[in-house]
């Protein structure tokens, strides 16, 4: 196995034996990101340099007999996880150039843990869209077929993980930006509980929805990441302070006792391709073969996920996004001939098409007159959509369903088309609503050889009933070894 | 159509946008097609359900009233467009 094709625990083993060293495996992903990142486009920003820095303090570290679960290993994040001197656009022209004071507490925690940041990763401007084609910078492929997107908004994240460019990675979750681009590049990706990780340093876009969390090779690494991203800060006032237990103790085999619900709306649903039906059934089946009791479940409010998620989301949006006017950092536009016109030039060449739709969409919900029949409704159908759940976790620890309606589609194939492109988000927006986590593990291939994820939800705070299914689904099946062929750069 | 040229207008004025003559048509389409579609959640009966605004139950989270040096002067204006002694600069507010 070449050393960029290593998992995070492989890796760490060989670190921690001396088999390896922190420099040698950077300078392979770095050697990886230039043969293959010109088709792919999974990074907005490399920072070699600083990585290979790095990597010699983490090797230095190891030599001394300091070494976590993390030292040594080469991640990349999200492009709107703020670092310290090191540019973080948010895949949007209007922070081309901003250069974060900070860093964010999840980076803190990585740096502290010894892990080497690579760089940042491409991704739907703001995180808004479903399919990286909305980044102010450019398209990211999906490493199965270039012709396709990888998903999004965390596109470049589930990418580079997929085409070994990275050893893991941050994306952030808003509405399945982490789930639907892990299951259609074919790796793992968990939204965690809503407060579970610090957001300090995360770009905010919808505040009472977005998570960040970790895409890997494996169900194990997730937890690895986990372990050390995971916990209350005192920066981050809606970080929840709950124990963080040790994630990797989930990873142990047998589902006996395990109920897992499998929600009906959800196998009638509108638009869902028999490619990913049948791959997902195969996935419930050998769940059952593994122990668990399966039961059917009701999620009454299903049909009404999207119209809710669409209105809350963008009137967060609308008001988290009031604070780019450039004054006090990004760009400004040149026509200041008053402060208004500066406000509105700015704002309209520095933010996308999609990012301008949706702030239009939120003022409105927002707006006198309009703010009861949208946003108020909205809140109230979200507590039905949240008692759903409780409901149905009164049957069941876990609910299985699949990530996304269909495989990954073409890229130009939506993007002019935005609602089309919301109701692919169908199954993954319910949990954000929620609150609650969910993970997506591969679970098989399309006709056309595109992986296609399991999502499987569990109660606030149980991320551990999620590793314990999704790594025993993981260990009786092979579709995580499967590797995207990528021919490197072919010029 | 759901929403006017006119209401598109008046949306993006609050929201700080300049909208191109060209794209109001198509926005008010697109935008149109979207809220058509919110509407199907006038078809539930919220009647006396609470709206959710957090999905975590928490109350007030505070903390200790402590000052604290996160940045210094500089490096709050490092990212600044145009900046002077100090100080943001912005266009002439007051005439």
């Amino acid at each position: 196995m070449k050393l960029h094709e290593l998992t995070i625990q492989e890796a760490h083993r060989r670190l921690k034996q001396k088999e390896i060293s922190s420099t040698d495996l950077t300078r392979a992903v770095l050697d990886r990101i230039n043969a293959v990142d010109d088709p792919v486009g999974a990074y907005i920003t490399v920072d070699g340099e600083a990585a290979v820095a790095q990597a010699e303090m983490a090797d230095a570290a190891i030599s001394q007999g300091r070494i976590t679960p993390l030292t040594g290993i080469p991640v990349a994040l999200k492009d709107l996880i703020c670092t310290k001197n090191l540019r973080t656009t948010c895949g949007s022209r209007i922070l081309e150039n901003f250069i974060p004071p900070y860093d964010a507490t999840v980076v803190k925690k990585l740096k502290r843990a010894g892990a080497v940041i690579v760089g940042k990763l491409n991704m739907d401007e703001f995180a808004m869209g479903s399919s990286t084609e909305h980044s102010g910078f450019k398209l990211t492929r999906n490493p199965w077929d270039l012709t396709r997107i990888p998903g999004g908004s965390s596109g470049g994240s589930a990418a580079a993980v997929a085409a070994d460019m990275c050893i893991g990675a941050l994306g952030s979750d808003t509405g399945g930006s982490i789930r639907q681009p892990a299951s259609h590049c074919g790796v793992v990706g968990l939204k965690p509980t809503y407060g579970r990780i610090s957001r300090f340093g995360l770009v905010a876009f919808a505040s009472s929805l977005d998570q960040i969390g970790p895409l890997t090779k494996t169900v194990s690494d997730s937890a690895v990441m986990m372990n050390t991203i995971a916990g209350y800060d005192a920066s981050d006032s809606t970080s929840v302070p709950e124990d963080v237990p040790d994630y990797t103790a989930f990873l142990e085999s047998g589902l006996n006792n395990m109920v897992v619900g499998i929600p009906k709306e959800y196998t009638a649903a509108r638009g869902l391709d028999p490619d990913v039906s049948t791959v997902v059934e195969n996935a419930v089946r050998k769940i059952k073969e593994l122990g668990a009791h399966c039961v059917e479940i009701s999620l009454p409010h299903s049909e009404f996920v999207v119209a809710v998620y669409y209105v809350i989301a963008p009137s967060e949006a609308s008001s988290n996004l009031a604070r780019y006017d450039g004054v006090k950092y990004g760009y400004r536009d040149k026509d200041q001939s008053g402060l208004m016109e500066m406000y509105k030039n700015t704002r309209s060449k520095g933010f996308g098409p999609e990012v301008q739709r949706r702030i239009l969409l939120g003022t409105y919900s927002l707006s006198a007159g309009y703010y009861d029949a949208y946003y108020g409704k909205a809140s109230q159908v979200r507590t039905l959509i949240i008692e759903d759940f409780k409901n149905a976790f009164n049957r069941c620890d876990v609910i299985l369903s699949p990530v996304a309606p269909t495989p990954a589609f073409k890229i130009g194939e939506k993007v002019d088309d935005p609602l089309t492109m919301y109701l692919s988000d169908i199954f993954t927006l319910s949990a954000n609503l929620a609150g609650i986590p969910g993970i997506s593990v591969p679970c098989g291939f399309s006709s056309e050889g595109l992986p296609i994820g399991l999502q499987i939800m569990a109660r606030h705070f149980e991320e551990g009933k999620l590793f314990k299914v999704a790594y025993n689904f993981e260990q009786t099946t092979d579709f995580h070894t499967k590797k995207p062929q990528l021919f490197g750069n072919r010029r | 159509m759901k929403i006017s040229k006119e209401e598109v207008i008046y949306v993006a004025d609050l929201a700080r946008l300049e909208v191109d003559d060209q794209l109001v048509d198509k926005l008010a389409e697109q935008l149109g097609t979207i809220l058509e579609y919110m509407e199907t959640l006038e078809s539930v009966d919220t009647k006396g359900v609470r709206p959710t605004s957090h999905a975590i139950s928490m109350t007030n989270a505070f903390r200790e009233d402590e000052e604290a040096q996160i940045f210094n002067r500089d490096s709050a204006l490092a990212n600044a467009p145009d900046k002077e002694d100090g100080n943001f600069i912005v266009p002439k507010v007051v005439g």
